[in-house]
């Protein structure tokens, strides 16, 4: 019997990352917002890696953070190590990488969801979306309670028809032994939207009481502290390594031993899996002649002997990963705690969302995260937070919120997903960024704080530390100007010691400041003008001066672009009638309607011609419409 | 703001007088750059739809390119409502093709298919009932520019190219690989072995530039044979074309003693006729080079033009010629049609020849001279005349690509030697790598992701 159990402004279904960033943007934004989960001990659970960051990911979460969201925060106080990537690659791809404590994670996620204000959190099982007048209206859960709300956000990764796969066993499941979502995969067939079938996998967690630590190579974190989160308020973090070793010979013949064994290559698999996540058996198979693949054991946390195996992504039976794991050294004698398994699940074409990820045929209904064809923590809560923050503008009847790829790597995220759509589960990656000198991690309050802050999602302390920091890298970048630095042999002495080239007059020191070899830190023995400035600002001044040239580059480009961004198409247009379009054109054009022109020209199968094409006949209209006014 | 377009405005192979546009914010300084005056210093300032005499230099060699007029028509009274500059050169295809390649390099870019029309009626200088038209300009000449320039390309220097992207996409993948999968064990080259990879990288686009089979008609001649036995009218042929034309005719010894080349412009294609010596002693080719020499020397021909006498029919020794020939771009002349008209059978000639054009003439009384020169401009240009343009334009299109993409190369090659952070390093490996897409069409972010997960074994 169904019965009405409530009414919401915005509804979100799963409580992963994306839900929770979703739910808490709104709730934040002042909308009445409810979860629903089929588990409340699960809120952003981590059914794979225990592990937040990495290059183009943490870039993500420091957007999400300077938005107001929540994962760098959440991350920064449950981390049990940090260490930031790429240190000599580059200020565009820094990149911090955490290992988080996965219970600590998920209990102080659920904390700050219970602790949020207009946020209500309930453990039901979400069957059906309720469409009225081609609009949302409500769920129906599985107990028959019926909520009332104006948007949905579904977030239910890879929970729709989940299917466990551990060798030739194979159920119907979610990750980690959870119930799969299966009546609502069906229900949002019906509404008219396309799915598709991917696959993804773990690899097991082991004992580490099992394991030989003193045949691996220990990796431990920087001993500097680092955090995701713009307004961090950790200052120490007691931190456990990790650990890397390599598989063997041994290993790869067991494998292609046992190969005929493997649901992949036996053809019970048959979602599409991700390159970058391969299992070992495709790693061994596809680079035959690689002699070794190196294997990380990482903590799941401090109060638990699991650990993680990383680089053994497996499906293949029980027993043959536990031989396999056997030949790897240090785990001679390990024990399984859970096997790794393969997850096939339903997935949504994104192609079918606007840039708000909200569907184009349903209004009020709004994805994100895996059920959208991404992976990764990081892009699930990207999406989140994204459609959140615009089922909320939907509500009080606000301009919807989007990024440009110009902008954010979550517009880069978004604008991949909706324009180009993915075959294999989509993984952020800097190189798909076109504009990456300007999408730092340490830029990413600059770039967004401030349109959080206009949106209300950016907390008053949030935004008075934004200002203050740039505010002391604008003056800062203005004194070096002013500032010469005496040629002599005391200032020589530590050029020399730098391998820069000695000055014979008064140098102004933003000059010096351009030299590669030279930092601002160095400054600070070079001319008693200094007095010490937050890190974060030291580190945004040498990047702004040293870079200047390149960045000025990168600006140039994003102008042009921006302009094709800023010529908008209206959703209502009839492809078909505009005279001159390419058929492959028409027809791409009117089953996107894309939202700009720049979104057009991104789309394949349209060309620069079809673009001009489309820019006259904007005109065209524009004059019309002057026209039958006039 | 805008680009800073530019395309030749008149049509290419005709008239004496040719025409290069410039459109756009940047144009009177694009002017300011490649223009000297003779007298009126100051045209830039006050000269408006005035002309102004004297010369195109390229600012970089200093070099005098051609003797010009220039005008400008500053926006918004101008066709495009634009600032515009137009410089007119001399017709030929030589003179017009450097002028706009010195002002490609200002920073200008070529102006797509309709583009001045487009930005006219997008800044409002042309009615609604114009836009249609100018639709279908675009339309047809991107499908037709777009076939044609495939054709041209189809063939060596398109593998050329396919292969440098390739490799350059190597090195793209390698950096890009590193940076994003810092913790998979990839590995990692040296400065040394990538600033190597750069410069082998440039050698190759160097080359290409030196060897560019197009730029090489433009500046050395059509290689042209002329064919047939003795007493066919050869010469008389030579002689015709020579008088016909009004380019300066000049006589370059040969690398043999044998071999005289003269070199004749048609329709501002140089055209160099090689061995016109043995032509001039109205002896018979094969007989006199041994076959040999004689297909050693049509193989190098990239014209031959085949004379047949139509008063005497096909003989022996015109067979012979046919089937050292039958490979190759061939215009068949039937000479002396002021004589006589039917000794020779079209039909079974075409069966022989295969697909070349025959053209009748009389080189005597210069009669279908004129279609004759018509058609080696259409062969020189890859099918119709009214192709022209488009092939033209795609062979400036390709060598400034390829400039720009040397150019982003050696900043990439620089940037390693100074020990820029490969972040900033592959911004330049990455234009290089997209300006050789405008060539060969294909430059996707997806293939760069698809060669990093070809080439490395990445995963958690």
């Amino acid at each position: 019997m169904r019965y009405h159990a409530g009414d919401y402004d915005v509804i979100v279904v799963g409580a992963g990352h994306a839900g929770c960033e979703a739910a808490l943007a709104s709730a934040r934004m002042g909308c009445k917002t409810l979860v629903l989960t089929l588990n409340l001990d699960n809120a952003t659970g981590m059914p794979c890696n225990p592990a937040v960051g990495g290059p183009a990911k943490s870039h993500l979460v420091k957007e999400i953070d300077a938005l107001g969201g929540q994962m760098g925060l959440n991350t920064d106080l449950t981390a049990i190590q940090m260490r930031m990537l790429n240190t000599g690659k580059g200020p565009a791809v820094h990149a911090l990488r955490a290992q988080a404590d996965k219970n600590k994670y998920q209990l102080l996620m659920k904390k700050t969801l219970e602790s949020q204000e207009n946020l209500d959190i309930k453990q039901l099982l979400v069957e059906e979306i309720l469409v009225e007048n081609g609009r949302v209206s409500g769920v129906v859960t599985h107990i028959g309670a019926v909520f009332a709300t104006r948007t949905v956000i579904v977030t239910t990764g890879t929970y729709l028809k989940g299917r466990i796969i551990i060798g030739n066993v194979h159920f119907p499941g979610g990750p980690n032994s959870q119930f799969p979502s299966v009546t609502l995969s069906d229900n949002l067939r019906n509404l008219g939207l396309e799915l598709g079938r991917f696959k993804t996998g773990t690899p097991a967690r082991v004992d580490r009481r099992t394991v030989d630590f003193s045949k691996m190579a220990i990796q431990h974190g920087d001993e500097e502290v680092h955090n995701f989160s713009f307004i961090s308020p950790v200052r120490q973090r007691e931190q456990v390594p990790c650990w890397l070793t390599y598989t063997t010979e041994q290993t790869h013949q067991i494998i292609r031993d046992n190969l005929h064994r493997s649901p992949l290559y036996a053809g019970i698999i048959e979602g599409v899996g991700p390159r970058y996540c391969p299992s070992i058996e495709d790693k061994v198979v596809r680079f035959a002649d690689k002699p070794q693949h190196q294997i990380f054991v990482e903590p799941e946390g401090l109060i638990t002997y699991e650990m993680y195996v990383q680089g053994m992504s497996t499906s293949l039976p029980p027993d043959v990963q536990l031989q396999m794991l056997r030949s790897v050294p240090g785990l001679e004698n390990v024990e399984i705690m859970r096997p790794g398994y393969a997850i096939e699940y339903d997935q949504v074409v994104p192609t079918q969302l606007k840039a708000t990820l909200e569907t184009k045929t349903i209004p009020g209904l709004y994805t994100a995260g895996q059920i959208n064809g991404t992976s990764g923590y990081e892009e699930a809560a990207a999406q989140g937070i994204m459609a959140g923050i615009n089922a909320a503008l939907q509500v009080q009847e606000k301009e919807p919120f989007t990024l440009s790829r110009a902008e954010a790597y979550i517009g880069v995220l978004i604008d991949d997903l909706v324009t180009k759509g993915t075959n294999e589960p989509y993984r952020l990656m800097t190189a798909r960024a076109e504009y990456r000198l300007l999408l730092r991690q340490d830029n990413a309050d600059h770039r967004l704080t401030q349109k959080g802050y206009d949106i209300g999602l950016v907390s008053e302390v949030r935004y008075d530390h934004y200002m203050k920091k740039w505010q002391a890298i604008g003056e800062e970048m203005e004194r070096l100007k002013t500032i010469v630095i005496p040629a002599g042999e005391e200032t020589n002495a530590v050029l020399r010691e730098l391998g820069s080239s000695e000055i014979t007059q008064s140098t102004p020191a933003i000059n010096l400041l351009r030299r590669p070899e030279i930092n601002y830190k160095t400054l600070l023995n070079l001319s008693d003008d200094f007095t010490p400035l937050s890190n974060e600002v030291i580190e945004e001044v040498d990047i702004e001066i040293k870079y200047e040239g390149y960045i000025k580059k990168q600006l140039a480009q994003v102008e042009r672009f921006e302009k094709l961004e800023g010529r908008k198409l209206r959703e209502d247009i009839n492809y078909q009638g505009i005279k001159g379009l390419s058929v492959e054109a028409r027809q791409k054009l009117d089953k996107f309607k894309p939202s700009s022109i720049g979104q057009a020209s991104r789309i394949s199968g349209v060309s620069p011609a079809d673009i001009s094409v489309l820019l006259i006949w904007l005109e065209q209209e524009r004059r019309r419409v002057a026209g039958g006014e006039q | 703001m805008e680009d800073t377009i530019v395309a030749i405005a008149t049509p290419l192979g005709e008239g004496s007088i040719g025409i290069i546009r410039i459109s756009g914010p940047a144009a009177i300084d694009v002017g300011r750059l490649v223009f000297q005056p003779k007298v009126n210093q100051d045209w830039y300032i006050k000269d408006n739809y005035k002309l102004v005499y004297g010369h195109v230099v390229d600012p970089a060699s200093r070099e005098i390119i051609d003797e010009v007029l220039l005008s400008v028509m500053r926006g918004p009274r101008s066709f495009t409502a634009e600032d515009v500059v137009e410089i007119s050169c001399h017709g030929g295809i030589v003179p017009l093709r450097r002028v706009l390649e010195v002002v490609l390099r200002q920073g200008t870019r070529l102006a797509e298919p309709g583009e001045f029309s487009k930005r006219a009626f997008l800044n409002g200088r042309l009615d609604l009932a114009q836009a249609e038209s100018i639709i279908d300009i675009i339309r047809a000449k991107t499908d037709a520019g777009a076939k044609i320039a495939m054709a041209q390309l189809g063939g060596k220097l398109s593998d050329k190219v396919s292969a440098l992207q390739h490799e350059l996409l190597g090195l793209l993948a390698q950096i890009e690989a590193i940076i994003d999968f810092p913790e998979d064990d990839i590995p990692e080259e040296t400065l040394e072995e990538m600033a190597g990879r750069c410069n082998g990288l440039l050698k190759v686009i160097e080359q290409l530039l030196d060897n560019a089979d197009t730029g090489k008609i433009y500046r050395e001649g059509l290689r042209t044979v002329i064919v047939g036995k003795p007493n066919v009218g050869k010469s008389s042929l030579l002689n015709a074309l020579l008088r016909e034309q009004r380019a300066i005719v000049t006589d370059i010894p040969g690398t043999t003693r044998d071999v005289i080349e003269e070199v004749l412009n048609i329709k501002g294609v140089p055209l160099k006729i090689i061995d016109t010596a043995g032509l001039r002693e109205t002896q018979d080719l094969v007989e006199k080079l041994g076959v040999e020499r004689s297909k050693q020397l049509l193989n190098q021909a990239d014209l031959i033009l085949l004379v047949l006498d139509a008063f005497t029919g096909l003989s022996e020794e015109d067979l012979r010629v046919i089937d050292l020939i039958k490979e190759k771009k061939v215009l068949v002349l039937i000479n002396k049609i002021d004589i006589a008209r039917n000794a020779i059978d079209q039909a079974e000639l075409k069966k022989l020849i295969g697909f070349s054009d025959i053209l009748e003439i009389s080189a005597q009384k210069e009669i279908g001279l004129d279609r004759l020169e018509q058609s080696i401009l259409a062969l020189v240009l890859e099918g119709k005349i009214t192709a022209a343009e488009n092939v033209f334009v795609s062979n400036s299109r390709h060598k400034l690509a390829l400039e720009r993409a040397k150019k982003h190369l050696q900043e990439a090659g620089w940037g390693i030697h100074q020990s820029i952070p490969p972040d900033i390093v592959s911004i330049d490996i990455k234009s290089s790598w997209e300006i050789l897409g405008e060539i060969t069409g294909n430059s996707v972010t997806e293939d760069l992701i698809d060669r990093i997960f070809a080439d490395f074994c990445i995963g958690k």
